[in-house]
Formats: C-alpha cells, structure tokens, sequence
C-alpha cells in the first residue's frame, strides 16, 4: 500500500506540554546575554541619532532635508511606506494563515504581530514628521474646532489615517488578546514576587477556563476574519496616495494588489531577518525550524514573483498606452540619471528571491538570511524609484532636479531603525516570543511524537 | 462560574483522557462545574455544556454601528458641515466615503468584541480570578466540581474511575 510521506514535524524534539513552558518562559527568566546588551546598546545609539534628527528638523525646519520644490517626498515618504511594508507580514501570518489553517504559523506570529506593531508606530512618525510642524499633527484628525473646518474625506492622504490608525488598533488588540493567556502562564512560573504582581495585572485575571477558552477562541476568530480585509485595504489605501494622482508613474490602476503583495513580500523577509537571529540566541530552534523557514521562503517567491510581474506591466503598460509622458516616466526610470536604483530595485526582488526555487537555498540559514537583507534592501529602492524617479523630472523640463538626502534624513531613518529593534529587543526580555498555548495546541498533531 | 471557596479538582495530563474523563464523571452523576486547560481543547464546551459565544454577534452589531458612524459623518460634513467645492463636482462623493467606512466598521467591530470578551468573561487590567490552580496553565489539565454540591463519600471513587491522575479537596 503506498503511504504517502508524512509531513516534517512543526516542533522538533521529544516534548511534552510542561517542557514548552519551561523553553519559552526561559528567557525571561534569565539574566540577558551579552549579545543582547550588544544589540540594545547599539539600537539605543540608534534611536538618540534619530532624536537628534528630529530636534534639527523640528528646530530648524523641514529645510534641513533635501527636498526641493520639485520633488517634495523623498526619503520621509519612502520610509513611510517601506515600514508599513514591513508591518504587513504580521497580521498575514496571524490573521490569514489562521483563516487558512495553517499550524505552522503558531511558532511565528506571535513575533511578527509584534513586528508589525513597532513596524507601524516607525511608518506613522514620518508623515508626521513630514508636516514640519509636529504641534499640529493632530490637524489630521476630524474634530470639532472651533474654525469649523473638517478634513477632506476625498483625499486617499486622509483614508490613509484612518487606514494606519485603525489598523495599528487592531493588530494591537489582536496581538494582545493572544498574549493574555501566556501572560497567565507567565504569571504562575513567576519566582519573584514583584514578576508576579506586574504578570498579574498583564494578564487580566487569565485562568484558562473552558468559559474563557471558549469566548477566546471564536473571538480570534472573528478578529482575523476582519484583520484580513482589513491588512489587504490598509496598504491598497497607502498605494493610492499615489495612483489617485495625475503624475505618470504613480496614476496606475495595478497599484493596489502591487502594493500589497510587495509589502507581504518585504514584511516576510524583516521577519526571517529576525526570526534567524532570534531562534539561534534563545535556542528557539525546536521551535522555529527550518521547515518553518522553507515555508516563509516560499511565500516569499510566491509574493515576490507578484512584484516581478507588476514592474513588467508597468512597462509594457507604459508602452501599450502609447502615452508619451507615460513611456518617458519609465524609460527615464530605468536609464535615467537613477538608473542604479532601478537596477538594485529589479536584482534584489526579482532576480535574487527566484534563487528559492531551488530546495537547497530554501533550506539554508545562510543563503536565506542573505536573501532576506536583499529584498529588504530591494523594497526599500522600490518606494525610492517610485517616489523620487517619478517626481525628479516633471511636466516642465526647466524644473528638472535631481534629489539627496541630507544627513538630517539619514538620521531620522537610521533612527526608525534604532526604534524598531529596541523596541524588539526588549519584546523578547518581557513577553514569550512563542504564542506558548498556540504552540501546546498544535504539539500532538504535528509534534515530533505525532503517529 | 461563579467562586467556590471549597472545592475538589481532579488533574489529567492529556486532553483527550480530560473529555472521555469528564464524560464519564457525568455520567455517574458527579456535577463538574468547569475545567481549566493550558490551550482551549475542542469539544470541551460541548461536553461542560456552554453555549456558543454570543461575540460574532457583538462583532456584526459594532460593525454595523461603525459603519454607519463613519459614512453618516462623513455624508454630514460633506453636505453640511463644511462644504468644499471640489471642481463643481457632486457634493455627496459616496465611492470615496468606502475605506473611512470600511475602517471605521472594522475599527467598532473589533473593539466592541474584544470589550465585550473582557467584560463577560470578568478579565481586565489587575482584575483578579480565583486561581484554581497553577497548573493548569503550565501542562494539567483540571476539572474542578464543588464540594457542597458533590457531598456523597464516593465522588472521590468516581473521579478516579474517571482516569484523573490526582484527586485534591481544596478550600
């Protein structure tokens, strides 16, 4: 009779519920590396350079950066949108791989729904910043004033605070709703009495009862079921900031799915990037194996191949209009004065990722860090060439410029950046990386025990 | 549920032996009043009893409420509270009113079911539930039955007929 061969276990090792608890609780238990106050130190140093960037640009104006008054979003905007990118794999791998079924998300949601929040609280400083004027950012928000002025519903600028807000909200909430019960779990290892105290108020009074267990379950449920229109529509939202408006490059009706799948793309890479680190400091290796890895690999060239596709009609779009200032956008893209950021744009996300096709590459920690750095780099030229190249030359060729960042914007992303990974390296002091009870829930069917 | 003071709890260590467990304690007349697992364990709410959530409904309710907020506001301030002529076209530009509706019904939907997850189920910051016992976050599973209600000598005969591992009379 054939048996057709058996999936390779999602937890490796001989486990049994308690041993779980132990491997996951560990670290928080512990006293920190070495390695890790070396990553703190160096994301703090980060962080303050970003503070500093933001005391200049709010002192002195957004004239400490290089925009001009043709190209008015530089680098601020393509942040924005490369962190909101990256904030998408998150509630991809929570909401509709649950919807999906797929077990394998268990060992890996819980970080990247943590990710997807500090990605986004980083994509929300730069339109912020972005106003000059921080005091009045909250302008943005309809209220009653007494100028009796409201905000323009038309603008996709305007959905896209509701998009980003809401959608922080909720990513909030649902990640939190699933940490309620770990923290319970937490909160009866705990040895210290000041542990206990802080867990106990984390974890809302958590004590697993099948009445708990039963609203928990189908409230997950239902969150994902609206987390998943909810992460499609938040980066269609982001794209049309940019296809609502006449400018050749950017008015483009494939922008949408474009946008999105990019951004599942660049997200999944900003996981494994950490996740790769992250399971060899803890010793997660049982946990987030290297089927987990092949698994995000394969998302990755799935969403990565979309993107492929997308910047191929773009151009054959460009062409088959027969626009010229459509065909000029373009061809001055790839062979213009930008031409290289259009180059690493196509290596690092379509020629590179095709490598996974391959079982090897899919499987190797190395060669699949790599990859993640490319595609991170690579999405981060996307928004760039979208951004700048389509700006740089406009409809009067007497106000044609080129743009730099100045080290006031450099600051500020490097900042961002310090922000995220701080913010995630004290994630994983406090909070159980693995969803701990997701985890106990899937061990007897895909466990390495398993019949 | 309501807190019991005194109490007896019988541990099992495998999910499947804690439903054919309980199904057994129930049927000799044991009155289980609930259990306490580490991850929800399916057909637990069928065997104790508990109906299915009402929360899909918060959801739909909240939902609805949001998106009628989002689109009726933003109908009033385009028509009333600040017209803004915008080339002579239509004050009343219902296609562009969709994502802030959207949003918004997603944004009531969820809160409104994950407040009223935390209300029923008595959980909120530094709220305090009786915890039966520790271990049943960590790999036991507990069923706990009230002593008042389950006096007879033989309740703890039952239970262990019923497979638990350990059978404790706590107060």
């Amino acid at each position: 009779m054939y048996v057709s061969p058996q999936r390779e276990p999602l937890i490796k090792g001989e486990k049994d519920y308690a041993t779980i608890t132990n491997d996951v609780t560990a670290p928080m238990a512990g006293k920190p590396g070495k390695y890790w106050f070396m990553g703190i130190t160096i994301s703090t140093t980060a962080f303050l350079l970003g503070g500093v960037a933001t005391f200049f640009t709010v002192w002195f104006g957004i004239g400490t950066w290089g925009l001009n008054k043709t190209i008015g979003w530089g680098w601020g905007i393509t942040n924005f949108v490369w962190w909101v990118g990256i904030g998408h794999a998150g509630t991809f791998i929570s909401a509709i791989l649950l919807l999906f079924r797929q077990k394998w998300r268990t060992s890996i949601n819980r970080s990247a729904e943590a990710m997807t929040l500090m990605a986004v609280a980083c994509a929300g400083f730069f339109p912020l910043i972005h106003m000059g004027r921080l005091l009045v950012g909250f302008f943005i928000f309809p209220y009653p004033n007494t100028r009796d002025v409201w905000v323009n519903f038309n603008s996709p600028l305007l959905w896209d605070v509701f998009a980003i807000t809401t959608y922080f909200f909720v990513s909030l909430l649902f990640w939190y709703v699933g940490l309620i019960p770990d923290l319970g779990t937490i909160r009866d290892r705990a040895k210290k009495v000041w542990q206990k105290k802080i867990y106990g108020f984390l974890s809302f009074g958590w004590v697993g009862s099948a009445r708990h267990w039963s609203r928990h379950e189908s409230l997950s449920l239902i969150l994902a079921g609206l987390a998943a229109p909810l992460v499609l529509s938040v980066h269609s939202i982001v794209s049309m900031d940019f296809a609502t408006s006449v400018i050749p490059g950017w008015h483009t009706t494939i922008f949408p799915p474009y946008f999105v799948s990019g951004a599942v793309f660049s997200g999944f890479a900003m996981v494994l990037t950490l996740l790769i680190i992250a399971r060899k400091t803890m010793n997660l290796e049982e946990y987030i194996t290297i089927g987990h890895i092949e698994s995000m690999n394969k998302i990755i060239i799935a969403t990565g191949s979309i993107v492929g596709i997308a910047y191929l009609t773009e151009l054959f779009v460009a062409w088959y209009s027969g626009v010229e200032y459509e065909q000029y956008a373009f061809l001055n893209r790839a062979t213009g004065p930008y031409w290289w950021a259009y180059t690493i744009m196509m290596t690092c996300n379509v020629i590179t990722p095709q490598l996974f096709w391959f079982r090897k590459i899919r499987r190797s920690l190395v060669a699949t860090f790599i990859i993640s750095i490319f595609v991170n780099i690579g999405m981060w030229f996307e928004r760039f060439v979208i951004v700048v190249t389509s700006l740089h030359r406009d409809f009067l060729p007497s106000s044609w410029t080129m743009y730099k960042p100045t080290l006031v914007e450099v600051g500020l992303y490097v900042g961002t950046i310090g922000l995220f990974f701080t913010l995630f390296l004290l994630f994983v002091r406090v909070f159980p990386v693995i969803a701990i009870s997701e985890v106990k829930s899937v061990l007897k069917t895909s466990g390495e025990k398993k019949k | 549920m309501k807190e019991i003071t005194k109490y007896i709890s019988a541990y099992y260590l495998d999910e499947e032996d804690l439903l054919s467990g309980i199904k057994k304690m129930q049927e000799n007349n044991v009155k289980v009043l609930d259990a306490f697992t580490p991850f929800p364990v399916h057909g637990l709410d069928k065997v104790l009893g508990i109906r299915r959530s009402w929360l899909p409904r918060v959801g739909f309710i909240g939902g609805t409420i949001g998106a009628l907020t989002g689109f009726f506001f933003q109908m009033w301030v385009f028509t009333e509270g600040y017209q803004m002529n915008i080339g002579g076209k239509p004050l009343l530009a219902i296609p562009s009113f969709i994502p802030v509706t959207f949003e918004s019904a997603v944004l009531f939907a969820a809160f409104s079911m994950v407040f009223a997850f935390l209300f029923r189920s008595r959980l909120g910051l530094g709220a305090e539930n009786k915890i039966y016992d520790v271990k049943s976050t960590d790999n036991h599973f507990v069923v706990v039955a009230g002593y008042e209600e389950n006096k007879s000598d033989d309740v703890k005969e039952k239970m262990e007929a019923a497979g638990a591992t350990i059978i404790e009379v706590k107060e």
